[in-house]
C-alpha cells in the first residue's frame, strides 16, 4: 500500500479503440446509445464530422441529460459552419429556458457566423429573441456590434429589449451612442430603470473617443 | 505625453468585464495593481487611453490581447507547497469522503494537469505520506501530465531551486530531498511515486485514455483558455472522473465560469467541485 | 441587517437593485449567474434573493431548482425577477421555487414593497 505508480501511460480501452474507427454513421447512431458515457464520447467525436450537424441539433430536443448535452453543444460550436448556426438559432425558440441560454453562449463564440444572421435576429417579432440577439452581441467579438446597439436603443419599440442594449453599451460605447442613448430616455421617460440604464451608459460612454475620431485627430 | 489614467468608471467596466471572461475577481483594494498593469499595456500596445484600449481588447477576435493581460494579472509561478490549503482539503475533506465510496482492492487516482516543473505532484505525494495515515492502507496513483515535454523532463529528474522550495517545512526539504549545487534533489522514492506524462488537455485521442480518477488538480490552466476550450476541457474531466469524483481549481478560478455539470462542494478549506455521484 | 442577494448577469440591473435596495439600508451581495449564487448561498445566508430568469451556465429557474433539492445550502424566500408577464412564466417560476413574482422592468417601489412583503413573510 501507498503510492504507486503503473509506469505505462494510461491505455484507451480495447473496445473504444475498436470504435474510434467508427465511420460518422455510426458515431450517429451512438448518439441514441442507452448510456450517456457513449453518447458523450460520440458527441464529442462527431467534431471530425461537419455532416453530423443535423443529427446533432436533433440530439438536443430529446436529450435530457446534461452532461451529453453540454458536450453536443460544444461539438456544435467547434463545428460552427452555417447548419450549426441554423441549429442553435432553432433552440432559441425553445420553451427550455437551459437550452435558450446554452445556445446563446454558443453563438456568442460565433462572431463571423452569427453576423449575417444578426439583422434577421434583431428584427424578429419576438421580444425576447431580440432580448436574445443583443445578449448575442455581449461576446461578439465584431466591429459592428456598437452600431447594432444604437439601432436597437434607437428603433426597438419594447423596453425590455432596450434594456438590454443598455446595458451592453454602459460598456462597450463610445461618444458615438450618445444621442441614441438622450434619446431612448426621454422615449421611455416613465421607467425608472431606463433612467437609470441610460444615465449610467451615457456617463460610461462620455469622454470615450472613438476609433474613427482618431483618425480625424 | 499626457499621463494616462483610469478612471473609476473605467475601473468598473474593465472589471465586469474581464471577471466574465476569466473568473478573476479584482477587490477595490487591487485598484493599483489593475491600473498600473492597464497603463502598461495602453503604453505598450500604442494607444493613447484606456478607452480605445478596452475596445481594442473587447472586439479583437484573436483574443490575443486579453491572453497578454491574464498573464499580467495573475502571478504564475509554481513552487512547493502553494496554495497547499487545498492540499488540506484534500487530506481532510475529500479523500475521506472517497473512502466511503471506495473499493479497497482499486487504487486512488489523482490526476495533476498542467504538471509544470512537478512541484505540484510531489507537493500532494509528500502530503498524503505525511498528513494521511490511510495511505498505509490504500494504494494511490498520482499522474502528473502537461503539454510541454520540457519541463516533465525536468519534473522527472527532480532537480529543484531553493527559491522554489522555499515555502515548504523544513521537516519535508530534510526528509525528501538533498542539497545539490544549485538547489535541491528530491529523493527517488519520491520521484519514482509520480508518474509524468503528456498530454495535451484540448486533444481527444490524448485524454481518451484518461479515466476512472477520484480527484483532478487542474489549477490556473483554464484561465489562459478561449470560451470554448474552457467548457471542453471541463467536459474532458467529467469523463476523466469516476461519479463523485472532485475537481480542483486554482483559487481565483470558479467553474461558474465555466460550465455547470458539476456540484460546488464547500469543505472547511476550499470550494471544490464535484462530478454527481448518480452521473 | 437584512441581506440579499441579486442574481443577475446584467451588470445595470445588478447596480439598480443594488442601489435601490442599499438606500434603504439593506446589505447586498450579487452573483452574475446560478451556479455563482449556489456558491455564495454555500458560504453564507441570505434573507431575500432576486432571481434572473436567463443567465449563463444556469439559469434562474434551474437555480432554484438546485437550491430547493439541496438542503446542505441556505435557503432563503426569493422573487424570480422576469421579462416574461405570460401566466406560463410564472406558473414555471413557483413551479422551481420561486416565491414571488415580478416583470421587468421593475420599478424602485414596487422592488421594495415585495422584498418587504417576503421579509415580513419570513
Amino acid at each position: 500500500m501507498g503510492l504507486i505508480r503503473k509506469n505505462s501511460a494510461p491505455e484507451t480501452p480495447a473496445t473504444e479503440k475498436r470504435s474510434r474507427t467508427r465511420s460518422c454513421d455510426s458515431l450517429q447512431q451512438q448518439l441514441e446509445d442507452a448510456s450517456p458515457v457513449a453518447r458523450r464520447w460520440a458527441a464529442r467525436d462527431l467534431l471530425d464530422c461537419p455532416q453530423a450537424v443535423p443529427a446533432l441539433v436533433a440530439r438536443l430536443a430529446t436529450e435530457t441529460d446534461m452532461s451529453v448535452r453540454e458536450v453536443v453543444l460544444t461539438t456544435l460550436t467547434r463545428l460552427g459552419n452555417e447548419a450549426a448556426v441554423n441549429g442553435l438559432m432553432a433552440c432559441l425558440q425553445s420553451q427550455d429556458a437551459a437550452l435558450r441560454n446554452e445556445a446563446i453562449v454558443c453563438m456568442q463564440q460565433l462572431p463571423q457566423e452569427v453576423a449575417p444572421i444578426m439583422q434577421q435576429l434583431l428584427a424578429s417579432p419576438q421580444p425576447d429573441l431580440r432580448i436574445f440577439a443583443v445578449n448575442i452581441l455581449e461576446s461578439l467579438c465584431h466591429p459592428d456590434v456598437e452600431s447594432w446597439l444604437i439601432q436597437v436603443i434607437s428603433q426597438d419599440e419594447h423596453v425590455n429589449v432596450c434594456a438590454a442594449a443598455l446595458d451592453l453599451l454602459a460598456e462597450v460605447g463610445t461618444v458615438r451612442a450618445q444621442a441614441a442613448i438622450t434619446q431612448v430616455r426621454s422615449r421611455f421617460a416613465d421607467e425608472p430603470y431606463i433612467q437609470f440604464a441610460a444615465d449610467l451608459a451615457f456617463m460610461r460612454v462620455t469622454e470615450s473617443r472613438s476609433r474613427n475620431d482618431k483618425i480625424v485627430d | 505625453m499626457t499621463k494616462l489614467s483610469i478612471s473609476e468608471d473605467d475601473f468598473e467596466k474593465f472589471r465586469e468585464f474581464f471577471y466574465r471572461k476569466t473568473g478573476i475577481h479584482f477587490e477595490h483594494s487591487k485598484r493599483y495593481f489593475v491600473d498600473k498593469r492597464l497603463i502598461e499595456r495602453i503604453e505598450t500596445t500604442g494607444y493613447s487611453a484606456f478607452r480605445e484600449y478596452f475596445s481594442f481588447v473587447r472586439f479583437q477576435a484573436s483574443g490575443e490581447e486579453l491572453q497578454v493581460l491574464t498573464n499580467l494579472m495573475t502571478v504564475n509561478e509554481t513552487y512547493f507547497f502553494r496554495e497547499d490549503y487545498q492540499f488540506h482539503c484534500l487530506v481532510r475533506s475529500i479523500l475521506p469522503e472517497i473512502l466511503l465510496h471506495h473499493r479497497q482492492r482499486d487504487p486512488i487516482r489523482i490526476w495533476v494537469i498542467p504538471s509544470s516543473t512537478g512541484e505540484e505532484a510531489y507537493s500532494i505525494a509528500m502530503s498524503l505520506l505525511e498528513c494521511w495515515p490511510q495511505i498505509s492502507d490504500w494504494d494511490v496513483e498520482i499522474i502528473s501530465s502537461d503539454i510541454d515535454t520540457q519541463v516533465l523532463h525536468t519534473a522527472r529528474q527532480g532537480h529543484f531551486s531553493a527559491r522554489s522550495v522555499a515555502q515548504m517545512p523544513a521537516m519535508y526539504l530534510q526528509k525528501y530531498f538533498e542539497r545539490q549545487q544549485g538547489g535541491y534533489q528530491i529523493c527517488d522514492a519520491l520521484r519514482e511515486a509520480v508518474e509524468f506524462t503528456r498530454v495535451n488537455l484540448s486533444d481527444r485521442e490524448d485524454t481518451r485514455a484518461y479515466r476512472n480518477f477520484d480527484v483532478i488538480f487542474c489549477r490556473n490552466l483554464l484561465i489562459y483558455f478561449d470560451d470554448v476550450s474552457r467548457k471542453a476541457a471541463a467536459e474532458t474531466f467529467y469523463d476523466a472522473l469516476k461519479p463523485g469524483g472532485f475537481v480542483l481549481l486554482g483559487h481565483s478560478e470558479s467553474m461558474s465560469r465555466i460550465s455547470a455539470l458539476y456540484k460546488v462542494r464547500k469543505f472547511p478549506d476550499a470550494i471544490v467541485y464535484q462530478k454527481p455521484r448518480e452521473a | 441587517m437584512k441581506r440579499i442577494l441579486i442574481v443577475d448577469d446584467a451588470a445595470t440591473v445588478r447596480l439598480y437593485h443594488r442601489t435601490i435596495l442599499t438606500e434603504q439600508g439593506y446589505q447586498v451581495d450579487e452573483a452574475m449567474n446560478g451556479i455563482e449564487a449556489l456558491e455564495k448561498l454555500l458560504c453564507g445566508a441570505y434573507d431575500v434573493l432576486l432571481v434572473d430568469v436567463n443567465m449563463p451556465k444556469l439559469d434562474g429557474y434551474g437555480f432554484l431548482r438546485e437550491m430547493r433539492s439541496n438542503l446542505q445550502i441556505h435557503q432563503a424566500p426569493a422573487i424570480m425577477v422576469s421579462t416574461e408577464a405570460d401566466q406560463e412564466d410564472k406558473e414555471q417560476a413557483f413551479a422551481a421555487g420561486a416565491n414571488d413574482y415580478l416583470v421587468k422592468p421593475v420599478k424602485p417601489e414596487q422592488l421594495l414593497l415585495h422584498v418587504r412583503l417576503l421579509l415580513g413573510a419570513d
